[in-house]
């Protein structure tokens, strides 16, 4: 399993959490791993999900989430977490 | 598992401190399409390119969407042609026919440069070699994105001076036949020593002998991120400022390596080596230069500027190396003159001279880049200043380079804009004494010693 790291940066605001996790929900994309922190004001969430369940391409969820988030005014980014492990774990 | 704040650093790194992979370079052997016939030459040549490289680009953009970093340039490498084109071509426009295939072929995939339009000449120039060199002014004039590369010396062989004085005029003939757009055909072309096989960064790539028939080579880089680290030791010790950059040169590095790995997968093609190189762009803050001021230099050029680079160069292998499984290119800090928004600062302020760069070439990974020099300089002053590089090379077992730009028209004082990742500068003085005789002996250096090293 692949896993996936999605970031959300961006003025605090109602709802973020459960916007994202709606759209997680309906493309069947399971959540593994919720952690935030507040840094200068701005909210900082980060998601570990499985995408290997739903049904569309890495690109098309990762366009789809950079929509959602210009909706609510965050910055959505989805990596695989691939990037992370080799830069932070020898 | 991973933490937000690793997460959290990764992505500043790429958001605010520029690191990005600077290119992802495919290496495509040749040599099987080295024929008699100069028309089935440039067919072979445009169907293998093609044929490998149609999924380089495609493939980058898919690594770069997957991972979220930014992957800036794909380019390909290809032997070179002196060698493919040393049965088939006769004449100078034999020569820039394949130059134009290689155009085109690097068009129709998508890539931004493809090097290897190249002639290795470290001991003496065949004919076929000599040919192409001579060919480089209307083949750097009739293309756009065909890079060039002469190496004229090499530890091991010494330093073709007949070579070097070639390319001493080469080089005035490329500036002149490219005035219009500032003679920026230069900026395409390098003269090594000690030239590397597997060197990923232009303009001096090309797909040496010793390689597979296509591999792939990552060159990293990260300026940006060191400074904003070395930023967070301001006032420290040389261990605390080695150690930072160290860890900051390995974290880059296994970004390089994760794509080289990715991007080997995709395409079906060998993984050769990662450069671990910080190569600067006139972005702000992807500066080299401003790493020196961080380590404690008012500009680059000051007292202490080639000690500050050397320890800068050597942290940055040593935390690298253990980063990736294959090192290898050019891997060390990059001084471009236009390409570096700090090296320029100090340029204009006096700060950086011709010969003070020429020191730090001693100590950093290539030598004199991207230099905008009057356009009336002489032929043989060109070929004193690659001869000195060269030197310096051959002596000390290290690659070095000259890019040097003679901008026709243009004099001490003006300023010269290329565009892009090619940057702009000012025009920087050069040491008019004569070197004539120097140049006009002919014949070459020999080998140097390898032991009484002091």
């Amino acid at each position: 399993m692949k896993k996936t790291v999605i970031t959300v940066v961006g003025k605090d605001t109602v709802g973020i959490i459960a916007k994202i996790c709606t759209y997680l929900a309906g493309n069947n994309i399971n959540i593994l791993d919720i952690s935030q922190t507040i840094v200068q004001d701005f909210f900082n969430m980060m998601m570990i999900v499985d995408v290997s369940q739903s049904q569309k391409r890495f690109d098309e969820i990762s366009a789809e989430l950079e929509q959602v988030g210009s909706e609510i005014g965050v910055d959505i980014k989805a990596q695989h977490e691939d990037i992370f492990n080799m830069m932070h774990r020898i | 598992m991973i933490n937000i704040n690793e997460v959290i650093e990764t992505n500043k790194m790429i958001e605010q401190e520029n690191l990005d992979v600077r290119t992802i370079t495919l290496g495509i052997s040749l040599l099987d399409c080295a024929g008699p016939d100069i028309s089935e030459v440039n067919k072979r040549i445009y169907d293998k390119i093609t044929r490998v490289a149609k999924d380089l680009v495609s493939t980058g953009n898919k690594i770069q969407k997957e991972f979220g970093i930014p992957i800036v340039n794909k380019r390909i490498s290809v032997t070179p042609i002196s060698l493919v084109g040393a049965s088939a071509c006769k004449t100078i426009d034999d020569y820039v026919s394949i130059a134009k295939t290689l155009d085109e072929a690097a068009k129709e995939v998508g890539v931004n440069f493809i090097g290897g339009y190249s002639a290795l000449v470290s001991k003496a120039m065949t004919e076929s070699d000599e040919l192409l060199i001579r060919s480089i002014p209307k083949a750097m004039e009739s293309t756009e994105r065909v890079c060039s590369s002469v190496n004229v010396g090499s530890t091991k062989t010494g330093i073709d001076m007949n070579a070097v004085k070639l390319m001493g005029q080469i080089i005035l003939e490329t500036a002149e036949l490219t005035k219009e757009a500032d003679s920026i055909g230069c900026a395409k072309l390098v003269v090594f020593c000690n030239a590397p096989d597997d060197n990923p960064f232009m303009a001096g790539a090309f797909h040496g002998i010793t390689e597979g028939d296509a591999v792939i080579n990552v060159g990293v880089s990260g300026p940006g991120v060191v400074k904003r680290a070395l930023e967070s030791v301001r006032g420290a010790d040389f261990e605390t400022l080695c150690e930072t950059i160290k860890k900051t040169a390995f974290k880059i590095t296994r970004v390089g390596q994760l794509v080289a790995r990715e991007a080997s997968k995709l395409l079906g093609i060998p993984f050769g080596i990662v450069d671990l190189s910080l190569a600067p762009t006139p972005a702000v803050g992807d500066s080299v230069a401003e790493i020196l001021e961080e380590i404690g230099l008012e500009y680059a050029g000051a007292p202490g500027t080639t000690a500050a680079l050397a320890l800068l160069n050597d942290q940055v292998k040593k935390g690298g190396v253990m980063a990736s499984s294959y090192v290898g290119g050019l891997s060390g800090a990059f001084i471009p003159v236009s390409e570096d928004q700090g090296m320029i600062r100090a340029v204009e302020v006096g700060a950086l001279t011709l010969e003070k760069l020429e020191a730090m070439t001693c100590v950093c990974s290539v030598g004199l880049d991207m230099i905008a020099v009057p356009g009336d300089t002489k032929a043989t002053t060109i070929s004193g200043i690659i001869a000195d590089e060269m030197a310096i090379g051959m002596i000390n077992q290290k690659t070095t380079a000259v890019r040097i730009i003679p901008v026709k028209g243009k004099g001490l004082g003006d300023s010269v804009e290329f565009g892009g990742l090619l940057g702009y500068s000012p025009i920087m003085k050069v040491n008019n004494f004569s070197c004539d005789d120097f140049i006009n002996r002919g014949g070459r250096i020999p080998a140097p010693i390898h032991s009484f090293k002091n």
